[in-house]
């Protein structure tokens, strides 16, 4: 976090200034690290294991916060007689089907309720990554479940979740992560120690967690921990991501994503969503609790916010002319298929896959493979160039007079030649001011599209196709300003906040949403951002005007909330479980939550009420049941549906990895997304042979002075020049063991890539004995590339495309490849070296592991 | 020089007349640091920004003058950073100011071996004409079964964690109306 996030680490520092414990968990040895209380190396790629522990130990130990949990979360919940345990199924829950890879999730429901996983088979949910939903309400339950709160019914939530991680003793943390008993002992502890009733932690993590092909899971464990220990809607509590872009909180609840629209509705799929009536039942599953009950109002809002006076209530609000998803049409898929020549346009808008995402080869081979691409950025990166100066062209991969991509680059405008917000990662809208006008033929995207949209429906205008009407019924209409015909970025802020279409009043909240065509609502979860006609981002009240929540600098989705669920912060009676802690609570004099911050709750819904039987949506809700957008009220220690790889998380070795997996058959992730394609060659991991070809663990992150893919870093003289070079971190060990000299040069061979680094010999890193072995691990920063004003190889290149399957993103923070001194050979005798690598180690064109690695009776299988 | 201006001149005399008896402020201050004023005081205008780099979203304060973007500082009055700015927020104005940023469009035709200039307003039309053509060639109306698509997989975009809320907003809007579904941003990856 000091070196990815230095000022947001300024709060860890304050806190470790009043006596809080710092530990960090890190595989190499950073800025954070030097100040931390405890240092812990980790094996890449094993945290569910170490999470795993903790969770144990809090169970075993009994300390738990017994009341929180007991109230809020579903440890009391009775789950059904079929569902069976990873324990049992030597890494598999009930329910998988190999044919897909997927699971079917009927058996993991609660008692009673076992046809209610909606599909039942996940193999769709998977391709349309529907887990990212999620992401502002619980999967779908039905609301009245049994419970046993003795927590002594042997098939009850506790107790399931007790026998699953029995197994993760400290002794099996020490042999998965190389994290010694005393270390853990001392994590797990000081944790536990600094929650409940009068302390509270906060676990925080990055794309460290995101980017595995078990990342959802990762952070299901830290859930899990935290729900255990009290900490969620609490102060000083919760999971935070870091988030690595200025708005890509925003970029995700406004969505430039293939499978969502605004606020988290689902982009719909053309075999479950036929009707606008079926779409807006699978949101908001009748019967089920909760807010999510209200799916109707921001649907029909939202296509009125697109098709204005031509979406009645006649007409489903035009919900014909949305796509519709058929499968996976995600990123990494499109590269495949740019590859194989279904794809004729590409845009890239601040965005350079050339450097930044996995398998850099396959991307650069993808865009040489297209009609037209257009770059808008504000340098030449590499994605706009890899025609003249990629590294296929050195190795005759591309060559530029055969290559036939039309390459548009138009410059884009910096932040601050343009006003509007960025959602920062607490969910916090800021809104920027304009300072300058952007120079010469840079412009805003908010130009480009509005003017490229005003230009396409003009070329449409008279079609008679029915396939144009979308786009000819579309409001557009956005007031411009300037010599250049800006559009007004406020206006299209008071579109995405929503307005009474009869009057134009601009809506406070969400509950403002009808279903009848009267209100227009671009993104529902940012309803109040323009309340009553005034920019809330942009308010700017200083810190020392106002108290520490700080409700009056920009504004918080949902409703200006700082905390989520944080009726939690009071116990069940609604008094604050402590004075130090006191947060929200209820006043029973004025009949009302109150506190520091807009309680996330009914304002007047009193702590003793309890829903009439049958009840469902907001009515449903309990007076003690703080986790409102979930269908059952409660915080989810075992999540029946909506994580698709189970229900409770589960160590899985990465997808390459140089060792075995020591807690069950199954090696890794079973229901991972996997792409046989020809150019994606997977090195192999135990149990398959030929693993030792690439015997090493590789891992990336970022470092202070660069940016992700380095086009707003490399590019600018102060950065370039205080991390000037491409380098490879290596212990000195790892530098006898392969004869690396220090600031010497080295290249690192994988099954899709060679790049070179200059070495640094450090104890920052350092070999870990795992199983009896030493796994040596080396690190890289993923900024380089070769463009702008300090370049070198890209470690992306070296990586491969295996997905999670719950929101298909890439394990790009873990890999296994071979380490050699010296430079790297160059052109097509490089291309050799990774064949001669491919031929030694096995593996085929588009080779990947088995998914499964063990028998149906969950033996190891013998076969490879 | 007097005497007098001579004796004033030295810090030690400085430190134990003035206000400064630590000799660490305005005793130390030489006559040319003393005549100069900060990039920031004779500003034209100043626009409270937001660093745009990570997702910590510190406050950032731009100062301009004669049209140029003269300083960017930390917001001291942001509840987040509280005026602080890591060295890349630090950087943001060699960022945006950078001669390396490329200010003309710049067009590769296919199989050439080099950019050529081109004129804003044709590419805007040639990129429109080429986003209607691949929609037409690749136009799916319904599925085998006759259900729905209304939908192209003919283009693709990545983009949008770097973007405006109200851009990714636009974006999204156009595409979809469309039918362009293949949109995807860096929370994919
Ligand atoms: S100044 Fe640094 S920590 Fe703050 S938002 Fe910018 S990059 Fe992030």
């Amino acid at each position: 976090m000091a070196e990815a996030h230095p000022v947001g680490f300024q709060w860890v520092m304050e806190a470790k200034r009043k006596g809080a414990k710092v530990f960090h968990v890190d595989p190499r040895f950073t800025r954070t690290s030097a100040v931390a209380d405890s240092y812990l190396p980790i094996r890449a790629g094993t945290d569910i294991a170490l999470l795993g522990g903790v969770v144990r130990y809090i169970l075993d130990n009994e300390l738990d916060f017994r009341e929180y949990v007991l109230s809020y979360t579903n440890a009391a919940t009775i789950v059904s007689e079929d569902f069976s345990d990873t324990e049992d199924g030597d890494g598999f829950f009930s329910g998988f089907d190999p044919e897909t890879g997927t699971y079917v999730q009927d058996s993991w429901q609660y008692e009673g309720n076992e046809g209610s996983s909606g599909s039942g088979h996940t193999a769709k949910e998977r391709d349309s990554a529907s887990g990212l939903e999620h992401e502002s309400h619980g999967a779908q339950v039905d609301g009245d479940t049994p419970r046993d709160e003795t927590l002594q019914h042997p098939r009850c939530v506790y107790q399931i979740l007790k026998r699953h991680f029995s197994r993760y003793t400290p002794e099996m943390v020490e042999r998965v992560c190389g994290i010694p008993q005393d270390k853990f002992l001392e994590l797990a502890e000081a944790w536990t120690r600094n929650s409940g009733r009068e302390r509270t932690g906060m676990l925080i993590y990055s794309v460290g967690w995101t980017q595995h092909s078990v990342g959802v899971q990762y952070i299901r464990t830290g859930a899990i921990i935290q729900l255990l220990l009290g900490n969620m809607g609490r102060p000083g509590g919760g999971v935070m991501a870091l988030r690595g872009h200025a708005s890509i909180q925003g970029s995700t609840d406004i969505p430039t994503l293939f499978n969502l629209l605004p606020g988290y509705l689902p982009m719909p799929h053309h075999a479950d969503h036929p009707t606008f009536d079926e779409w807006v039942d699978s949101i908001r599953h009748p019967g089920q609790k909760g807010f999510w009950g209200n799916a109707g109002s921001f649907a029909a809002s939202l296509l009125k916010a697109y098709w204005g006076d031509a979406a009645t209530p006649e007409n489903d609000f035009c919900y014909g002319y949305l796509p519709r998803m058929t499968g996976d049409h995600g990123t990494y898929q499109q590269v495949l298929n740019m590859i194989d020549g279904k794809i004729k346009g590409y845009f890239l808008l601040g965005q350079n896959p050339a450097v930044g995402s996995a398998h850099g080869r396959a991307q650069r081979l993808g865009m040489a493979n297209l009609d037209w691409l257009v770059v808008r950025d504000l340098f030449e990166i590499e994605s706009a160039t890899f025609w003249k100066n990629g590294p296929e062209v050195a190795t005759g991969e591309i060559v530029p007079e055969e290559c036939r991509t039309e390459v548009f680059f138009l410059p884009a405008a910096s932040h601050v030649e343009k006003e509007g917000t960025f959602t920062q990662t607490q969910r916090l809208l800021q809104w920027r001011e304009k300072a300058v006008e952007p120079p010469g033929d840079a412009r805003s995207e908010l130009w480009f599209f509005y003017h490229l949209g005003r230009r396409l429906r003009e070329k449409l205008a008279d079609s008679k196709l029915p396939r144009d009407r979308a786009l000819l019924d579309l409001t557009w209409d956005y007031p411009t300003h300037g010599p250049r015909a800006e559009p007004s970025a406020e206006s299209v802020l008071r579109e995405i906040n929503g307005y009474d279409v009869a009057t134009g009043r601009p809506l406070s909240s969400f509950a403002e949403a009808r279903a009848d065509g009267s209100t227009a609502i671009g993104c529902w979860i940012y309803t109040g951002v323009y309340a009553d006609g005034v920019n809330q981002a942009a308010r700017r009240k200083s810190r020392h005007e106002q108290d520490w929540v700080a409700a009056e600098w920009g504004w918080a989705w949902p409703a200006n909330r700082r905390i989520l669920y944080n009726r939690a912060s009071a116990d069940p009676d609604g008094n604050p479980w402590s004075e130090r802690k006191r947060y929200i609570w209820w006043d029973a004099e004025k009949g009302e939550w109150t506190g520091h911050d807009v309680p996330d709750f009914e304002k007047t819904k009193p702590p003793s009420y309890r829903p009439p039987p049958g009840a469902s949506g907001t009515e449903g809700i309990a007076g003690d049941d703080p986790f409102i957008m979930q269908g059952d009220g409660k915080g989810w220690l075992y999540a029946p549906s909506g994580v698709l790889d189970g229900p409770l998380p589960t160590h899985y070795e990465p997808v390459e990895s140089p060792v075995r997996n020591p807690l069950y058959g199954q090696q890794a992730n079973p229901t991972r997304k996997m792409y046989a394609h020809p150019v994606n060659s997977v090195n192999p991991s135990p149990p398959e042979g030929h693993s030792q070809v690439f015997p090493y663990v590789f891992t990336v992150s970022r470092l202070t002075e660069h940016h992700t893919a380095g086009g707003m870093s490399r590019t600018v003289s102060p950065l370039a020049e205080l991390q000037p070079e491409m380098f490879v971190e290596v212990s000195p060990e790892l530098a006898v063991e392969r004869g690396l000299a220090h600031l010497g040069w080295a290249h690192l061979v994988s099954g899709r890539a060679v790049i070179e680094a200059r070495v640094l010999v450090t104890d920052r890193l350092t070999p870990l004995r795992i199983e009896g072995r030493l796994i040596h691990q080396v690190w890289l920063p993923y900024h380089f590339g070769f463009e702008g004003l300090v370049t070198g190889d890209s470690a992306n290149d070296l990586f491969g495309i295996s997905l999670d399957p719950n929101v298909l993103i890439q394990e790009s923070k873990v890999g296994t490849c071979d380490v050699r001194p010296g430079r790297r050979p160059t052109g097509p005798a490089l291309l050799d070296l990774v064949a001669d690598y491919q031929r030694r180690a096995g593996i085929g064109p588009g080779h990947n592991a088995p998914a499964v690695t063990t028998d149906s009776e969950g033996r190891e299988r013998s076969d490879s | 020089m007097g005497l007098r201006t001579f004796i004033e001149g030295w810090p030690v005399y400085r430190q134990l007349t003035g206000t400064d008896p630590l000799g660490r402020g305005a005793a130390a201050q030489s006559a040319r640091s003393a005549g100069l004023t900060a990039r920031t005081e004779d500003a034209d205008s100043v626009a409270r920004s937001v660093c745009p780099y990570c997702a910590v979203g510190c406050g950032q304060r731009v100062f301009v003058r004669d049209g140029q973007v003269s300083q960017i500082e930390g917001d001291p009055d942001s509840p987040i950073s509280r005026g602080r700015l890591c060295p890349k927020g630090s950087a943001s104005k060699s960022l945006v100011t950078s001669p390396l940023r490329q200010t003309k469009v710049r067009y590769r035709r296919p199989y050439s071996t080099q950019w050529e200039d081109l004129d804003l307003d044709t590419a805007l039309d040639m990129i429109a004409d080429r986003m209607l053509a691949a929609r037409e060639q690749t136009w799916e109306d319904v599925d085998t079964q006759g259900r729905p698509l209304n939908r192209t997989l003919g283009f693709s975009s990545l983009g949008g964690a770097t973007l405006d809320n109200e851009e990714n907003y636009l974006i999204k809007k156009l595409f979809t109306a469309m039918g362009a579904l293949q949109i995807e941003n860096q929370a994919r990856i």
